[in-house]
């Protein structure tokens, strides 16, 4: 087999399409030959990244959506590090769809799943799987990959834009670049006085031919990396200039309020749109796929006309189906012969006449995103092409979805990505796209797609159920010499990239719960994937966000069972890793773990490793009478490797304890009749202010190569809470949401 | 035909009574800063200020707005006003989307109660932030009383 070709820096950094160009600027010469005339005015492109101004403003466009995560900043630090330009004279755009974007890190993460911290790169193995992952991958945010897919790239992205100005100014100078320095967007030859703007020098920097190599800073000379400058998409974010998908606006554009089928799997019969055409400002109804639409002159007299639709809807197979039938589903699998996934030592067969034995179920329910903005696209259909702007995680499969509605080629698409008013996995879907598109094709007109809260809630891709059995065998001492869970869920890499369960298990249905760190002698893991109708799909933190309740919730359970304190336990399975034991302890330190609290409170443990990010979280519970349950104090630690921004890291950990605690005391989605019942925040509900604990994040310097944080401090809030309950109450909680277990929550 | 007033401008439009204030805003008088979330009044995106006073525009028809509305964009011309700066000095927003409901629901508690505690601000501040920014929100409201004061 012939190694895969790398890609050339230049690839990397260059935009490939016609879609990577400025309007009326051509990209630099390959021999550097091409004249720099033409580009007076707008902004010169020095590569795919670094857009700069005649004024000097600095555009820096990131290939990822930011969607709350703080990733424009965080890829704005790495180019803004090399490049050496002005803080307060920078933007950043999500760039157009691109090769130069593919996620990378993401692509090789799904091709060979890293279990614990990264690995290092180099090596002829990393060379092939980077190869392959450059071919195979897509561009798209998500798997907590963006710092560590642009910590290299971004970087030489700025120090290629930089020394191409350097050689702009030494060359208008007849100095030696050499001799030229950089400082917040400026040139300058200190021997000669001489400086120039960034914004001066960019028209003929453009024309510099890119090396071939960069040498980047040492870790020594940086001056932004691990500093928190303001986050640069904030300021519209206080003001309401920001634009989110649903704030797009274009010259004509109508309105469609889309109702989905209501039921799993249901399709339309017939629609009577007589009444609701009689409704002033209504434009069209139509269908659309997935459902119909109201067209009209602004969204509430679309989402008052669809109300006055007559639809005859056919429920569909699964017109029966409900949250019951899950769980006999998922408890029949459970019983029956799985496939063993994962094993270390003897794996189960250690388990059988084993002295001391323990076991438990666990079950997790469906849970839905519920991003703050519901899914939206607008689309424009015309004979130039298709525009779409949408706020879409996934920008290669946004492109192909776009341009299959509208049965052009991909590269009639332009597609702009806004910002999202929420992501957390569900905007990897393109469902909403394929309906603006289909709408605007249809209308000739532009479309905005507005779907109402109850349409997001009820027509959403799904956290999976999961129903598990763990079993534990414990040795002499009371530590675990065997542990198997078996699993019984949905897959969602089935739907969302079928290559990835080649190898037989869906690797997001076993994460989190193979490959633990813990020194456990025999250890097994089987897996029942089952066919469901629920749509499943990815939502933050993926199979990580049930597999880490099921394996922190029992390894508590064999502590409890093995006279152990849950830390102390843990410290000696972790003996063997260094690197996870600094952060388990120093959650344990930071919480103050051993000092008595008063009766009815409790602190929990939990420790868990995600996109080669290790967090420990302690929680502080108290439980009153009647169950009443406060979540106090959350002390988390946290080695997710270099930081590039410590304040968000420290928001990303905050934002993933509250995500996971909505779920943990409210979250689940039930199925009655063929359709989900929740259908908006009364019924399916969200913490508040008042339910926030007070949040600590502790970051272990590293100067390993960063990992992931957008996910990673999610999986231990849950299993945490609820160790924390045990030990106040000493009553296991197995099942979530909590308020379904006996507890309530002011 | 409908008249109202909002952040200084007097508006006539040619909407429903019955439309929520929240679409009058966005969809005819283009002013997106303030947002869908539910509809039903639940998490607050939609909030403005009507005479001072935090109202969820998603479930307010126009026709029955008699007070002057004030939206995130008339808070202040430069992100001036206390709680916008208080906000840009603890880096509270995260994908942003609930953060002018969550501006306006603050500045509201402010005019009302200028020293809020953390029981006041937990009793008063029901919005929904999907993002997890309720750490951040709460240093801001003191970090806002203090740049008030």
């Amino acid at each position: 087999m012939s190694a895969p070709q790398m890609p050339s820096r230049r690839q990397f950094l260059v935009a490939t399409g016609a879609a990577g160009l400025l309007v009326g600027f051509g990209l630099p010469g390959r021999a550097g030959a091409q004249a720099p005339a033409a580009v007076p005015q707008g902004p010169a492109q020095l590569n795919g990244w670094v857009l700069v101004a005649p004024d000097g403003q600095v555009t820096i466009r990131c290939g990822r959506a930011e969607m709350g995560q703080g990733v424009f900043t965080g890829l704005a630090t790495l180019v803004a590090e090399e490049l050496g330009c002005d803080w307060r004279r920078l933007t950043v755009e999500t760039g157009p769809p691109d090769a130069l974007f593919k996620n990378i890190a993401g692509g090789k993460n799904i091709l060979a799943p890293n279990h614990l911290l990264p690995r290092e790169g180099g090596g002829f193995a990393d060379w092939v799987l980077t190869g392959v992952a450059t071919l195979a991958t897509e561009q798209f945010t998500g798997g907590s990959t963006s710092i560590s897919d642009g910590f290299v790239r971004a970087r030489e992205a700025g120090a290629v834009a930089r020394h191409m100005l350097v050689q702009a100014a030494a060359r208008d100078w007849a100095v030696a670049a050499k001799d030229c320095t950089v400082e917040k967007g400026r040139v300058l030859h200190a021997a000669s006085g001489r400086s120039a703007d960034f914004g001066q020098l960019a028209a003929r920097a453009q024309g510099i031919e890119p090396p071939d190599e960069v040498a980047l800073k040492p870790r020594a000379d940086w001056t932004l990396i691990g500093t928190s400058p303001p986050r640069l998409d904030l300021p519209g974010k206080v003001d309401g200039s920001a634009a989110f998908a649903l704030d797009i606006r274009r010259p004509g554009m109508l309105f469609a309020a889309v109702a989905n089928a209501p039921t799993l799997g249901g399709s339309l019969r017939a629609l009577n749109a007589e009444e609701a055409l009689k409704l002033p400002g209504v434009v069209a109804v139509r269908t659309v796929p997935g459902g119909i639409a109201a067209v009209a002159d602004n969204s509430w007299r679309a989402l008052r006309a669809l109300a006055a639709v007559k639809a005859d809807w056919d429920a569909g197979p699964h017109a029966g189906f409900d949250s019951a039938a899950v769980t006999r589903a998922l408890a029949a699998a459970l019983d029956q012969e799985t496939d063993t996934a994962f094993e270390t030592g003897d794996g189960a067969a250690a388990l059988e006449g084993a002295q001391r034995r323990l076991q438990a179920e666990y079950s997790l329910p469906y849970l839905a995103h519920a991003t703050m903005e519901p899914q939206t696209c607008t689309a424009e259909v015309t004979g130039a092409g298709v525009q779409v702007w949408a706020p879409t995680q996934a920008q290669t499969r946004a492109v192909k979805a776009a341009a299959d509605a509208a049965s052009v080629s991909a590269s009639d698409v332009t597609l702009h990505t806004t910002l999202l008013g929420g992501g957390f996995g569900r905007r990897g879907e393109v469902d909403f796209i394929v309906q603006a598109v289909t709408l605007a094709k249809e209308l000739g007109r532009p479309v905005q797609v507005v779907w109402s809260r109850e349409e997001d809630m009820r027509h959403d891709f799904y956290r999976p159920a999961t129903l598990a059995r763990a079993e534990g065998a414990l040795d002499g001492d009371g530590m675990p010499l065997a542990w198997r869970q078996r699993l019984a869920g949905q897959s969602i890499m089935a739907r969302v990239f079928p290559p990835s369960t080649l190898m037989g298990t869906d690797p997001t249905m076993i994460e989190g719960a193979a490959h633990l760190p813990y020194a456990v002698p025999h250890q097994a893991v089987e897996v029942a994937a089952v066919d469901l109708p629920v749509p499943v799909g990815p939502w933050r933190a993926v199979g990580h966000s049930q597999n880490a309740f099921i394996s922190e919730c029992f390894l508590d359970e064999m502590a409890a069972a093995g006279g152990h304190d849950p830390l102390e336990y843990r410290r000696r399975l972790l003996k063997d890793h260094p690197r996870l034991l600094a952060v388990l302890n120093l959650a344990a330190e930071k919480a103050g773990w051993g000092t008595p609290l008063p009766a009815g409170r409790g602190r929990g443990i939990a420790f868990h490793v995600s996109f080669g990010t290790a967090v420990a979280q302690v929680a502080e519970v108290t439980v009153g009478p009647e169950g009443a349950l406060k979540v106090d104090r959350v002390v988390a630690a946290v080695d997710c490797g270099t930081v590039v921004n410590p304040s968000i890291v420290e928001a990303q950990v905050q934002g993933a304890i509250a995500y996971a605690l909505s779920a943990a005391l409210f979250g689940r989605i039930s199925v009655a009749g063929g359709a989900v019942e929740q259908g908006n925040f009364p019924d399916y509900e969200m913490i508040r202010i008042r339910h926030m604990p007070a949040v600590e994040v502790h970051v272990v310097p590293s100067t390993a190569p960063p990992a992931g944080i957008g996910e990673p401090g999610l999986p231990p809030l849950a299993p945490a809470v609820a160790n924390a309950i045990f030990a106040a109450t000493g009553k296991r909680v197995r099942s979530l949401p909590l308020v379904e277990q006996g507890f309530t929550v002011a | 035909m409908v008249s109202l007033t909002v952040n200084g401008v007097e508006h006539r439009v040619e909407v429903e009574e019955d439309m929520p204030l929240l679409w009058v805003l966005r969809d005819v008088l283009n002013m997106t800063g303030t947002k869908y979330g539910c509809g039903v009044a639940a998490c607050g995106a939609c909030t403005v200020m009507v005479d001072g006073k935090a109202e969820r525009s998603c479930a307010l028809p126009v026709g029955a707005v008699s007070g002057k509305v004030t939206t995130i964009e008339g808070l202040s011309a430069d992100r001036s006003h206390p709680v916008q700066k208080a906000w840009l000095a603890e880096q509270v927003p995260q994908c942003g989307y609930c953060q002018s409901g969550m501006i306006m629901a603050v500045s509201a508690l402010l005019e009302s109660n200028p020293r809020p505690t953390d029981a006041d601000i937990d009793a008063a501040l029901t919005n929904i932030c999907r993002c997890g920014t309720y750490p951040r929100i709460r240093q801001a409201i003191h970090k806002a009383v203090e740049v008030r004061s």
